[in-house]
């Protein structure tokens, strides 16, 4: 399936100012108020970039200025190290995808022909444009023979939504502006919304200009993500992660909340932090061994496993009697389950739900691989940045130009 | 072109003309109100009824004034009815879509409100809705109101004692005088741009709210044909 | 009444009613193409452009305000001095017809292309339509059927006028009333009533139905979400 893959831009922001009002633009004094000031950012190719920020404060206007809906008073915007000013204008923008809140679907026309606009402006064939926009009726998850010939307003908002994204794909734009795209939709939705579309865009790799007003949305979509104050400036640029462990202003401490720290925990996942090892006994094993082993080890419990290595429950070592074997009667009802995959959010309220400060972690076949305690997890919170390591890390993802 | 010694010599009558095609549009704006008030009250109780009122009233709006005026002069003479009776009935299709479009526009939560704090059905239509519904039935007004006055001129046909400022106009045209025809053409139209300012201003001081555009540029509904227009 | 309908003298020659309705029909036809030609590019242009918009609304509704009559009063002495004869029976009332139709149609379409949402108009800017695009593939088409209502106004307003025509020498189907009036002739006087009420209604039905054919099914569903309503 051509989705396009790789076909991704580099867009940067070159000292970029925007003031609205013809009289100040023209005066061009320093001083005037503008939407945007001096903004300078430079987003590599096929991430997911946030512009984040309290209403007002100029992420619209950025945006716009991309595909030159509003163009700048001052500076420069390189999209692969080509000036948008220099492109002839709606070239430049069907080759760049958008999406906004309201949907924009044109009422009178059918979802199939939505899709197909940027095609047909571009003068695909008939038959080219109905396959390809029914492809991308698949790929958002409609299925084409159910909603191809229905209008707009015989869907919900999130399907229109969909058909929003999947007509912002048609051509396959290197880069997509998204403005506040799941902003009109119930929580529920826009959760799955946001889930389908990083699954998406993790085959697509384009490069994603993301406007939100929701810091949570931002962390959950960003690869980058660019804190946005009044003004258009950019309080802080960096990862999700850089954002909540080091806010580099008390405006970004506050706008990310004062529960960053949970928010840094939904980032990690167990996969990113390092286990305890966890001392086991398997059903069966002389048990005066076993005891010796629990009683070197701090952790006052043993951990009893099947053959195959699976959790069966905990054991007191100081209660481990001598001789005999150790036996499935013996075991205390267990600490939760958790996957390499589980979020450390996710870890520390399963653990606070059931009371204990030890999880165990166990992988695809059910085996222990280790065990989290709150402390790890808090020890996590207090390492500084650039040891932790998360999913959003810039370095992690190969950018996708060869 | 113009004889003003004409028009001199005829202030007196010029003024009668003007205050009688001010009466007999007046009271059919009177009257044509009160009919479709009743029937957007009958609507109220019974929406059912509306397509009906609201499909009759256009049809009759749509018929070309002469034929009705010419149409009455064989039933009920020359006589004021013959005047008023088709004036009231231009009247009707706009009036009541405005009316009933007033009425609808009250939102459904000051409704609700309105309900959870104990209005029965009567006090809720005489303390909230009526009130709140008053621009659009200005709106109605206004349109009417101009609409009638264009059509007065026509009553004209129905001889001397009819047509206000259009009375001038047919007799001009008769004796093939255009000072008379312009004594009664420019008149009229003055008066009928008069009215439309003047209630303009009654609409925006009713809604202080509406964007200045919007107060000026009514076109209530999409199916009511021809609104505004002064007829003919 | 029905007697002089049916009656076939009345069917023929210049004075029949064949002719009469052709040339009402033709004649109305005429204006309402002129009016339109002049009116519609006008309202949609200032509708998309938003330019000059204040002054387009006042002026038509000074032109909605203007009693046809007097419209037909004040042309008369004017075409009189170009042309004594025909500049007092025919242009007159076809100069009218001509003028009342055009605030109908102008104003509609301006409120129909300004009435698009702008959301709409900004998201197809952004996929790269051209403005000439924008106006053919996405205003007017949306704006139909507000257009079509102006049309229809128009059509009303215009038929009206040229019944009232006959009492200034103008032809067509009014003639039968000023005429039946005059001759105290109640068969041809009804027989005319009937003919006018009836061309003016089947217009205005037909305008209707092109009006609903004329919405694209997605906008009869979405009722006014896509802003197209006036205020
Ligand atoms: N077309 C415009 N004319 C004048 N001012 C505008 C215009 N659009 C936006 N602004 C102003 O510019 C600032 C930034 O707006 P915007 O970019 O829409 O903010 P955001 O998307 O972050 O909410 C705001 O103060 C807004 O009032
Ligand atoms: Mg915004």
């Amino acid at each position: 399936m051509d989705t396009g893959r790789g076909r991704a831009a580099t867009v940067e922001f070159d000292h970029v100012s925007k003031v609205y009002g013809p009289t100040a633009a023209k005066a061009g004094r320093a001083a005037a108020p503008g939407a945007v000031n001096d903004l300078s950012l430079a987003i590599p190719a096929g991430r997911i970039c946030v512009l984040v920020g309290p209403s007002g404060c100029g992420k619209t206007t950025s945006l716009k200025m991309v595909n030159r809906l509003i163009e700048p008073t001052s500076g420069r915007i390189l999209l692969d190290g080509v000036d948008a000013a220099s492109r002839e204008v709606t070239d430049l923008r069907r080759g760049i995808g958008y999406v906004i809140q309201q949907t924009g679907l044109f009422p009178h026309q059918t979802i199939v022909e939505n899709v197909g606009t940027v095609p047909r402006l571009l003068g695909w064939a008939a038959p080219r444009i109905k396959e390809r926009s029914e492809e991308l009726l698949g790929l958002v998850g409609l299925d084409p023979a159910k909603y191809a010939r229905r209008f707009p307003s015989q869907l919900s908002g999130g399907e229109r939504q969909r058909v929003g994204v999947a007509r912002a794909l048609a051509a396959d734009p290197p880069i997509m502006l998204m403005d506040e795209p799941f902003g009109a939709v119930d929580p529920i939705v826009r959760e799955r919304l946001q889930d389908e579309f990083l699954r998406l865009q993790e085959e697509l790799a384009k490069t994603i200009l993301f406007v939100t007003h929701d810091i949570d949305e931002a962390i959950k979509m960003g690869d980058l993500v660019a804190v946005f104050e009044q003004g258009g400036r950019v309080a802080q640029f960096g990862t999700p992660t850089e954002l909540l462990a080091a806010p580099a202003s008390d405006f970004v401490a506050r706008f990310v909340g004062a529960d960053r720290g949970l928010k840094r925990l939904s980032l990690s996942r167990i996969r990113d932090i390092e286990l305890r090892p966890a001392v086991t006994g398997r059903i069966g094993e002389p048990a005066g061994e076993a005891r010796r082993r629990a009683l070197a080890d701090p952790l006052p419990y043993l951990l009893l496993v099947d053959a195959q290595e699976r959790p069966v429950g905990w054991l007191r070592d100081v209660e481990i009697e001598g001789d005999g074997v150790l036996t499935e009667a013996m075991a205390i009802p267990m600490s939760p389950l958790l996957s390499p995959e589980t979020t450390l959010k996710d870890a520390l309220s399963m653990m606070l739900d059931a009371d204990v400060h030890t999880g165990i972690v166990v992988d695809r076949a059910g085996r222990v691989t280790g065990l989290v305690t709150t402390e790890v997890i808090g020890g996590f919170l207090r390492e500084p940045v650039q040891a932790a390591t998360a999913k959003h890390q810039p370095g992690e993802r190969k950018p996708a130009e060869p | 072109m113009i004889d003003w010694g004409w028009i001199g010599d005829h202030l007196g009558t010029i003024l009668g003309r003007t205050v009688q095609h001010l009466e007999l549009a007046a009271i059919a704006v009177a009257m044509g109100f009160a009919i479709s008030f009743g029937l957007a009250l009958v609507v109220q109780s019974r929406r059912s009824a509306y397509p009906l009122i609201s499909g009759l009233a256009g049809v009759l709006y749509t018929i070309p004034s002469l034929a009705v005026f010419a149409a009455l002069v064989s039933i009920t003479g020359l006589s004021i009815y013959t005047a008023e009776i088709p004036l009231i009935m231009y009247t009707l299709v706009i009036l009541v879509r405005n009316i009933v479009a007033g009425f609808d526009a009250v939102p459904n939560d000051v409704l609700d409100a309105a309900d959870g704090m104990g209005y029965g059905r009567r006090e809720r239509f005489q303390r909230i809705v009526l009130p709140l519904s008053i621009p659009l039935i200005v709106a109605g007004l206004r349109l009417a109101s101009v609409s009638t006055i264009g059509l007065v001129t026509i009553s004209a046909t129905l001889g001397d004692s009819f047509g206000g400022l259009g009375f001038f106009i047919f007799e001009g045209y008769h004796r093939a005088f255009p000072t008379e025809i312009l004594t009664g053409a420019v008149p009229s139209i003055v008066l009928a741009i008069a009215v439309d300012v003047i209630f303009v201003r009654i609409e925006r001081r009713l809604t202080p709210w509406a964007p200045e555009q919007a107060a000026r540029l009514s076109i209530p509904e999409r199916r009511v044909p021809g609104l505004g227009e002064a007829g003919g | 009444m029905i007697d002089w309908l049916l009656d076939p003298a009345h069917w023929s020659g210049p004075d029949g009613i064949p002719v009469r309705l052709i040339e009402q029909v033709g004649i109305s036809g005429i204006s309402l193409l002129i009016a339109a030609a002049v009116a519609l590019p006008i309202g949609v242009w200032i509708g998309h452009t938003g330019r000059a918009a204040t002054l387009a609304v006042n002026a038509a509704n000074i032109g909605r305000a203007i009693p046809s009559l007097a419209a037909i009063g004040i042309i008369a002495p004017i075409t009189q001095a170009f042309d004594p004869e025909l500049g007092f029976k025919v242009y007159p009332t076809l100069f009218a017809m001509i003028i009342l139709a055009i605030p109908p149609i102008l104003v509609n379409a301006y409120a129909g292309v300004a009435g698009v949402d702008r959301e709409l108009v900004e998201a197809a800017r952004g996929m790269g339509f051209r403005e000439r695009q924008i106006l053919g593939r996405i205003e007017v088409p949306i704006a139909l059927p507000v257009i079509a209502g102006g049309l229809r106004s128009a059509t009303v307003q215009v038929i009206a006028t040229a019944t009232l025509g006959a009492l200034f020498g103008f032809g067509g189907l009014g003639r039968y009333l000023v005429d039946g009036v005059a001759q105290n002739d109640d068969g041809q006087l009804f027989g005319g009533v009937f003919l006018v009420a009836a061309l003016a209604l089947v217009a205005e039905g037909g305008f209707a139905l092109l009006q609903r054919a004329l919405t694209s099914p997605g906008l009869r569903r979405a009722g006014s979400s896509s802003g197209v309503e006036p205020a």
